[in-house]
């Protein structure tokens, strides 16, 4: 990190207020706000970094200005870089990054509206989190916004980017969808079937979680990571654990990281087969969506019996897990997953046999490298693009460095390679269940939980199924929670979809949203 | 072909009868929280370990009495509040067919001489007990945002007894997200997977809500969804049925008094049937469907 700071210092000059190091692998440098661009440029392209995601937090009762976090990842050295600055409450202003790093677009736009501090140059400054019936002025994330009562609704309409010429109709769907899912609205424009544009706006189930996490006891932070979005209860959860433990310095015993991986690989295996199954039933073919639906349920009842629930909450608390697998248990979970992934692979090789099911995903939604690249795309949707990147490989956490694995990587980006990396990855996961149980050392469940140090901030990540997920998580000067943020992958995939579909036919549009399967509770949390 | 027919004859039948799904839950199911009334003392120990004030303690001034309060429709199921009970008198079971008709059925009191619970060494003192809204005084859906909308003609003409004779054998649904995590999602769609098959029940999810005769709601009731859910209650035909499923549909759960959350359905529109849970399994929500309908296919008594 060494030269990195070097660099920095030999660049920037003044610019560069103070360098430090935080807990576990994370270094943090304080700058001017106005050399961001210039950090930003010189950290990716002289030393390969990679943007993660920006964090703002009001910190005037601290030091009197806001601050915002730029977090990036260095993935060569296993370490992560925070680039600090201050924005103060007079010139509540920012340079935007969106120009050069169009992934930070939706982050400033966030800030923008949970903050109220304003991106300099966005190219696209209209509201994204609150929608238009927040009235103007009013920023949830400021520590004077306070719990009022009743917020009035304001007027106001969102204006949608239009497509104009002949023969070119716009289609609106949702935010209530005809499917069992989540709300969301999409807008197409198209000329016959073929999308020339699609924009999407979110932030229906917006629930502000990021800010009933304020001063909450770690304890019950860990239910409400649960809850950020449910079929990736656990992924968010440990992550939210990790950034914890990081914050208390809090050791988790060996036993615990090795249950951890176990656990986190079974809600893998139940997501991955409700993707394939959810594919097979978007393409009607509903042998394959009610063979996967069928092993995904025994997945479920796999997991109810060895950790009290369904979607596995309540298996993670600070310092290790609640629930332990005994050695009889461990037996009968290894029969289990050996029959699974039988059952599994019969079904599968059937589905790549089936002409019409083929035809259907072969160049269907097709992402290329590298608008996947330049969008932050993550999880199995990236690594279906070309884009070998896993967190659990390249900043190893619970007990992943012990374990082999190997990380599936397809090149074409189509809902077919979708589909192949998250059948690999089943079998990966398999894999990564027995080693995992086979490798577990006996131990306590828990280490010794401690209080969380005062003014800190720190880092919690897992490769959860649909990709990077990481929590961040500051404290004040009593050692309580003050921010605490939540990316999720779908926030960094959403994006993408607006460019996948595009040639596509309206009716494969569930198709590729299915095989992007993101959530919509998890990006709009 | 051959290859597929073969695969479907080896599986066999998997759908499980609906006694057998209801009869117990699997083996090591966590479940609802049960207080039992001998063990307890009323300490207090519990309801700081609670992360949504689903466990409240209300000691009236005017008297030496102290209540204590189980609210089911608050409660996450996070299994909390167990391990810190010092006389062991919180137990899970694996009780999941909670569902009710009415918010005060999800909720279990006890009552105990306030002097007698200072003489337990863990005894908590009030003040030092998280407090919570008096359910009564929570505003309901006449309150709302967009309560304007609904009619109250349309409200009286849902007869019940009406509507079950209406709905003889087959039910529609309309599942409306309005805020949810996505786990209520993923236990209703399971509803529909082999094992579970509600379809045999006449239970039919369909596409929109002007081919439905019940909405199934689930999540707190955003700030942001409010609008849509409300527009999706009218446009159901009337006679209509509203069942909510999870803790944040029937009370706001752990999002509960945040600024981009309502809270409960009940805040929005009419509701017929409450199922806590979080999530809830898939036979907790068929039993509050079948709830709604008066419908209980009969479970026999081993």
């Amino acid at each position: 990190m060494k030269t990195v700071f070097q660099e920095l210092k030999k660049r920037l000059g003044d610019a560069i207020l103070e360098v430090s190091e935080g807990p576990a692998k994370e270094w943090h440098v304080l700058a001017l706000k106005d050399s961001i661009l210039k950090i930003a440029e010189c950290l990716m392209e002289v030393f390969g970094m990679r943007f993660l995601f920006l964090s703002g937090s009001d910190t005037r009762k601290e030091n009197g200005s806001f601050t915002l976090h730029y977090i990036f990842s260095y993935a060569q050295q296993d370490q992560f870089l925070t680039v600090q600055t201050k924005v103060e409450e007079k010139d509540p202003r920012f340079p935007s990054l969106a120009h050069f790093l169009p992934k930070a677009n939706w982050h400033e736009r966030e800030v923008q509206d949970l903050l109220g501090l304003i991106a300099v140059g966005h190219p696209d400054p209209r509201r994204l989190v609150l929608h238009e019936d927040w009235p103007q002025g009013l920023f949830p994330l400021r520590k004077d916004f306070g719990s009022p009562k009743k917020i009035p609704r304001a007027a106001g309409d969102y204006v949608f980017e239009r497509v104009e010429g002949e023969g070119i109709f716009e289609i609106p769907v949702g935010p209530v969808h005809a499917g069992i899912i989540e709300p969301g609205h999409f807008r197409f424009s198209s000329a016959g079937e073929s999308i020339l544009k699609l924009e999407i706006r979110h932030f229906y189930t917006h629930k502000g979680t990021e800010k009933s996490g304020e001063g909450k006891s770690p304890e019950h932070l860990l239910c409400l990571a649960e809850r950020i979005s449910g079929d990736n209860s656990l992924a968010h959860a440990v992550a939210c654990a990790q950034a914890l433990e990081n914050l208390g310095r809090i050791e988790v015993s060996p036993r615990a990281q090795f249950l951890r991986v176990v656990f986190l690989e079974m809600e893998r295996l139940h997501n991955h087969m409700s993707d394939i199954a959810g594919i097979a039933l978007d393409i009607a073919f509903s042998f394959g969506a009610s063979q996967l639906m069928r092993i995904k349920e025994t997945l479920l009842r796999l997991n109810e019996r060895l950790a009290g629930t369904r979607l596995l909450r309540g298996v993670v608390t600070l310092g290790g897990v609640r629930q332990d697998i005994s050695e009889t248990q461990k037996e009968w979970l290894i029969q289990e997953i050996k029959k699974i992934k039988n059952d599994f692979d019969q079904t599968i090789q059937l589905l790549w046999q089936v002409d019409s099911l083929m035809d259907r995903v072969e160049t269907t939604g097709t992402i290329k490298k590298e608008v996947a690249e330049v969008l932050g795309g993550v999880g199995p949707v990236a690594r279906a693009s070309g884009i070998d990147r896993d967190l659990r490989r390249d900043h190893p956490y619970a007990a992943y460095k012990d374990l082999f694995f190997r990380v599936p990587v397809f090149m074409e980006g189509d809902v077919e390679s979708r589909m192949k990396v998250k059948a690999q990855e089943v079998y990966e996961s398999f894999k990564l269940i027995y080693d995992a149980l086979y490798a577990m050392p006996a131990g306590p469940l828990c280490g010794a939980v401690k209080p969380l140090m005062p003014s800190q901030s720190a880092l919690g990540y897992t490769e959860s199924p649909r990709g990077e997920c990481f929590h961040w998580i500051s404290t004040d000067g009593q050692g309580k929670i003050s921010r605490w943020k939540i990316q999720s992958p779908s926030f960094s995939n959403w994006p993408l979809i607006e460019y996948a579909v595009l040639e596509n036919i309206v009716p494969d549009f569930p198709l590729i949203n299915k095989s992007m399967n993101l959530s919509y509770s998890g990006n709009d949390r | 072909m051959f290859r597929i027919l073969k695969k479907n004859i080896e599986t066999g039948k998997v759908t499980l009868p609906y006694a057998s799904l209801t009869a117990k839950a699997t083996e090591g199911f966590l479940g609802a929280p049960e207080v039992d009334p001998a063990k307890c003392t009323g300490c207090g120990k519990c309801v700081m370990a609670c992360p949504t004030k689903a466990l409240t303690i209300a000691d009236p001034s005017s008297e030496d009495k102290r209540f204590f309060h189980l609210s089911y429709g608050d409660c996450i199921f996070c299994g909390l509040c167990g391990p810190v009970c010092p006389h062991q008198a919180i137990s899970f079971k694996g009780k999941f067919d909670l569902a009710a008709r009415t918010k005060k059925e999800l909720c279990r009191e006890l009552s105990f001489s306030l002097s007698d619970c200072r003489k337990d060494a863990a005894f908590m003192a009030q003040g030092a007990l998280p407090v919570k809204e008096k359910v009564r005084e929570v505003p309901g859906f006449e309150q709302g945002d967009f309560a304007g909308r609904i009619s109250t003609e349309e409200i009286g003409l849902r007869l019940k007894d009406k509507i079950k004779r209406l709905f003889g054998r087959s039910l529609h649904i309309r599942e409306v997200d309005a805020g949810s995590c996505n786990a209520c999602e993923v236990e209703i769609v399971n509803l529909s997977n082999p094992v579970y098959d509600a379809e045999r029940f006449g239970v039919h999810f369909v596409a929109s809500p002007r081919h439905a005769d019940m909405l199934l709601v689930t999540g707190p009731v955003t700030r942001q969804m409010e609008l849509a859910l409300v527009k999706t209650y009218e446009a159901v035909p009337s006679p209509k049925l509203v069942v909510v499923c999870g803790s944040c549909a029937v009370s706001g759960g752990i999002f509960e008094g945040n600024y981009a959350v309502v809270g409960g359905v009940d805040r929005s529109i009419p509701v017929d049937v409450y199922i806590p849970g979080c999530p809830p399994r898939p036979e907790a929500i068929l039993h509050g469907i079948f709830l709604a309908l008066d419908k209980i296919p009969a479970v026999k008594e081993d």
